[in-house]
């Protein structure tokens, strides 16, 4: 039976969504708020302290879900989550940080921290919603538009090649890199819930739609257009080789779960590293003290 | 959340119902749950919510198995589906 306003039982997403600001900003079609559903899911099956999980966003559209989440957020200046979240990590390793933020914030303006994150294999979640686009500013080309599309700033259709961000973070050194679409919801919900289980730098990129102005600009119709493309033209290829992973634009998209491994973190390197040379006059960082 | 209902039984397929809920006015008409619905369950309705848009409502819902697609696809957290408790069971 369906049973509508009156007397409705709380909606369960509502626990870790901070209600006195929903409805958010996202433009109806807009695929952000989907993502978000999947990350709170995965959340639910996360089994950590929710008092110990941190979430960070930069600037953008994508940039507004550390204020909806209500768990303790923080929404940085732009391109700066990562060294925010970097930051917390290490002034306090107990805590699970997941940067959430957009792929004009990570890639562009935060490009250099989203690649020495990697690098140095820090210990946090990162995920990059791609819409394509910088959205909230009005439609510029970002690093992951894809070639010939439009934008504000290429109205003929953008001449850059952008990036591929899982072989951009891959070839950096993370322990986790998957990408799917907004649709694939129970697979990005999983994939999402292994990365907050990861231990070291997971990336999970999701393509979704922005309707408001990749979609109108490129005249191809709504957001919801845009997941019936991702039906029709995303192909599941795990462990696929990550130079395969180009984005071409209104071509197929790979997606699937391409690098999960073990690596020793920041902190691992760091403690091993100078208790080498210190030997016991070195105290190991964050390490639980038996 | 569950990602999967439970394995089937191999002589005893057990079909559950879900009970939709509609947060209308929290809706923004995008369709995603309409469209996506394997039972044809939603259809947007002609009414209007207090935001101008249309939101689904349930015209089979007596179809619905619980699946949650619509509850994980929805960007505004506007619909969600308990389970019922009776489950019918079909003998294969
Ligand atoms: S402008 Fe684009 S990305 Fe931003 S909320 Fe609207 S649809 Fe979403
Ligand atoms: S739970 Fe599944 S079957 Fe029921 S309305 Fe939602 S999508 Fe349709
Ligand atoms: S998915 Fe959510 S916002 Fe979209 S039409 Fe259905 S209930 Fe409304």
């Amino acid at each position: 039976m369906s049973k509508q306003n009156n007397n409705l039982p709380e909606h369960p997403m509502e626990r870790l969504l901070r209600m006195d600001r929903i409805p958010h900003i996202w433009c109806s079609t807009c695929g952000i708020g989907t993502a978000v559903s999947c990350f709170i899911s995965a959340l639910e099956k996360f089994e950590y302290p929710m008092d110990k999980v941190a979430i960070v966003s930069g600037i953008g559209c994508t940039g507004r879900v550390a204020g909806y989440i209500k768990l303790d957020s923080f929404h940085s200046t732009h391109g700066r989550a990562i060294p925010f979240a970097t930051g917390l990590k290490l002034a306090n390793p107990e805590l699970k940080v997941i940067v959430i933020s957009g792929d004009g914030d990570l890639s562009a303006i935060g490009g250099n921290h989203l690649i020495h994150a990697a690098r140095r294999n820090m210990d946090i979640t990162v995920i990059c919603v791609n819409n394509f686009i910088y959205a909230m500013t009005g439609g510029q080309s970002a690093p992951t538009t894809p070639l010939t599309a439009n934008s504000s700033t290429a109205p003929y259709g953008n001449s850059d090649p952008p990036f591929n961000l899982p072989l951009l973070v891959g070839s950096c050194g993370a322990t986790y890199v998957a990408r799917w679409t907004a649709l694939h919801i129970r697979r990005l919900t999983k994939s999402m819930h292994e990365a907050l289980n990861k231990k070291g730098f997971s990336f999970i990129e999701v393509i979704a739609p922005c309707s408001t102005l990749y979609a109108r600009r490129n005249r191809l119709g709504t957001g919801l257009d845009l997941m019936k493309f991702y039906h029709d033209n995303s192909e599941i290829k795990h462990g696929a080789p990550l130079e395969e992973l180009d984005i071409n634009f209104q071509q197929k998209i790979i997606v699937g779960k391409f690098i999960d491994k073990e690596k020793p973190t920041f902190v691992d390197n760091w403690n091993n590293w100078l208790s080498q040379k210190l030997g016991s006059k070195f105290v190991p960082y964050g390490v639980a003290k038996a | 959340m569950q990602y999967w209902r439970k394995p089937l039984d191999a002589d005893k397929i057990q079909v559950p119902h879900g009970e939709i809920h509609i947060v209308r006015d929290r809706c923004k008409g995008c369709g995603f749950c309409v469209e996506y619905c394997p039972r044809d369950v939603l259809e947007l309705s002609k009414q209007f919510n207090i935001k101008g848009y249309h939101p689904p409502e349930a015209v089979l819902p007596e179809a619905c198995v619980h699946c949650q697609l619509c509850e994980m696809l929805c960007p505004e957290f506007a619909i969600f589906v308990t389970l019922r408790e009776e489950v019918e069971t079909i003998e294969s």
